[in-house]
């Protein structure tokens, strides 16, 4: 250090600033965050997440596994909407495996992943009001929410870790009666929709909490990685749906909903129209699915049938070297990515041609929305951060994989 | 407010990511170009990598304004043990891109996160997870191991298991680290079969040749 100073250059600032510790147990932290923030009064002037509070090493323990005995571990990352997160990887090993599942498999996967989105957005809306000091909605979300678990779980078995979503195709078809249960549900779900909308749309106190808070231009969402909601309610009309379609996306109608101002309380409109569409989308996979089957009919990857293995030697020997080998993937690598409820959820899948994963990359939406508290939250309010957290809709067991 | 839009760009073309694919072939720094199950994979070198992505944000017929995603792969076998992977993504064009460079655990990568900020936390994950160090980054802290970790996990030569494990501990009140211990061997099996795992059997050459034929 020189000790001549310059006395133009240097300056006595006041600061009465102080850190706080906002979490990990915090219950508007949505998880385990541990958000330090330096406060300047009540004003933020600096936010630092801490992640990896649930750091669970998932990427590692997939290298040490078959490729079905991997695909469960993505229910656990997202766990409000498992089925979209076990899209990627089905589809990223399909796509080095070269194979084509099934239409019908295709439209169950569709129908399936508009449930999530529904149950996914149904969860953020309500738990953000809750955040923002709306209890009600949470009470309503999750009576609703209960509803559909009971789709997961007629399907798959599980409501939440559902292993539903194969390589190859669906694990099981869905049980005869479901689709008109679901049909059933989506003619009174509006209605529901529009209730949450009463309580809050044009509530005076949530609007004045949403409104002007945490907002991102287009410019800066997409220089912060956004995507999915976040990135539409900034303005950008982008929808891996429509623009990149997977599936049978491009047979379906639907409208992507599109911000204005980038807020708070944008992101909340932009879920709501979310989940209108979605539930079009649901009416329009279940008008157009046909019987059929629903995975691929390879046994060398999709397991045979019960009926069959009591019969069949072959479909025995199938079936055991399928459950413990599992198969092979071919040398290769692709980088698959879906639109989930949360944004772009994409698996960077690297085969080394045995049949266990080389490398399993997950990139996960939340992980670049956290990033950008700091950005966003810049100058606001401490109760505004609660709001900014809400409505980028984070879930840690995906950040922290 | 919400407003419906339904102006969202279709599908590109093959022959799109072709002619992407021979653009981005051409710039300054990339050595290779080659499109891998319809995605246009580049290598590019560290030297310009800052310039070379500048240009992939701002050039023409590019503009790719997000980077999805950048990751780590290790190869120990290599001398250039890692490959580190950027995904990036063009919202206004609609096409996607890899490009990868190559380094080993002294070398340093280029920062991008001037050219997109959400780099910063991509960037702090693969020096977490793999060592891999980048220039010009000023928060290059850790990130997703706990406090005081040591090692980088995804590397191939770091075991499943880890080193430490944690407990609470009653009498002294407090979080102890110990070393890992395993009440049962961690159990890795050999799944491939002798017909597979041997690639070439002695006196087998004619079955090899008939299989390229």
């Amino acid at each position: 250090m020189s000790e001549v100073v310059d006395k133009k250059t240097t300056q006595q600032v006041e600061i009465d600033s102080h850190s706080i510790n906002f979490g990990p147990q915090h219950p508007a932290a949505h998880g385990v965050l541990r958000l330090i923030l330096e406060m300047n009064g009540e004003m933020v002037e600096r936010a630092d997440p801490h992640i990896g509070l649930l750091h669970r090493g998932t990427e590692k323990l997939i290298e040490y596994k078959s490729y079905i005995q991997a695909l469960p571990y993505f229910d656990r990352l997202d766990y409000v909407s498992p089925m979209s997160q076990e899209h990627p990887f089905a589809l990223a090993t399909e796509k080095l495996l070269g194979i084509e599942v099934p239409e019908r498999a295709k439209w169950i996967r569709m129908l399936f992943s508009e449930i999530t989105r529904v149950l996914n957005h149904l969860l953020n809306v309500t738990t953000y009001a809750l955040d923002v000091g709306a209890i009600t909605p949470a009470l309503w979300g999750f009576e609703e929410r209960e509803k559909l678990m009971e789709f997961h779980e007629a399907a798959s078995g599980a409501r939440l870790h559902a292993n539903y979503f194969r390589p190859g195709g669906v694990a099981k078809d869905i049980p005869a009666g479901l689709d008109d249960k679901i049909l059933a549900w989506s003619e009174t779900f509006p209605k529901f929709i529009d209730d949450i909308e009463g309580l809050l749309t044009s509530n005076r106190i949530w609007k004045q909490r949403t409104v002007d808070i945490g907002a991102f231009t287009a410019e800066e969402a997409l220089a912060w990685g956004f995507s999915g909601p976040c990135l539409r309610g900034s303005g950008v009309p982008w929808d891996l749906r429509k623009s990149q379609p997977y599936e049978l996306y491009e047979q379906v109608e639907f409208q992507v909903p599109v911000g204005r101002n980038g807020d708070c309380y944008d992101r909340y409109l932009v879920r709501i129209s979310e989940m209108r569409e979605s539930v079009k989308i649901i009416r329009q996979c279940l008008a157009k699915m046909k019987p059929g089957p629903v995975k691929v009919q390879d046994h060398k990857i999709s397991p045979p049938s019960r009926g069959e293995m009591k019969r069949s030697m072959e479909a025995l020997i199938h079936h055991f070297k399928l459950y413990t080998e599992g198969f092979h993937v071919p040398p290769g690598a692709t980088y698959t990515a879906v639109e989930t409820p949360k944004g772009e959820f994409g698996v960077y899948l690297v085969s080394d041609g045995t049949n266990r994963p080389y490398r399993c990359k997950i990139r996960a939406t939340g992980f670049a929305h956290l990033q950008a508290t700091e950005a966003m939250s810049k100058r606001h309010m401490l109760a505004d951060v609660c709001a900014i957290v809400g409505s980028l809709d984070v879930v840690f067991g995906e950040i922290d994989r | 407010m919400a407003e419906q839009e339904t102006a969202v760009q279709a599908a590109p073309a093959p022959a799109a990511i072709e002619s992407l694919a021979a653009l981005i072939g051409a710039l300054p720094g990339v050595s290779g170009v080659s499109i891998e199950k319809g995605e246009i994979v580049a290598l590019a070198r560290l030297e310009g990598l800052v310039g070379l992505m500048t240009t992939l944000r701002d050039g023409a017929g590019l503009q790719f304004e997000q980077v999805m995603d950048i990751c780590g792969v290790d190869w120990p076998e290599r001398a250039m043990r890692f490959d580190v992977v950027y995904n990036l993504l063009s919202v206004s064009l609609n096409h996607r891109a890899r490009l990868i460079v190559q380094t080993d655990t002294v070398t340093p990568v280029p920062s991008v996160h001037g050219i997109w900020p959400v780099a910063t936390w991509w960037e702090r994950e693969t020096w977490d997870l793999f060592g891999v160090v980048f220039s010009g980054q000023p928060d290059l802290r850790r990130i997703l191991t706990d406090y005081g970790f040591e090692g980088h996990p995804l590397r191939k030569d770091f075991p499943l298991t880890g080193y430490v494990e944690v407990r609470y501990d009653e009498e002294r009140k407090s979080v102890v680290y110990e070393p890992v211990k395993l009440r049962q061997d961690f159990r890795n099996f050999d799944f491939l079969s002798p017909w597979e795992a041997m690639t070439s059997l002695p006196g087998d050459e004619k079955a090899q040749a008939r299989g390229k034929a």
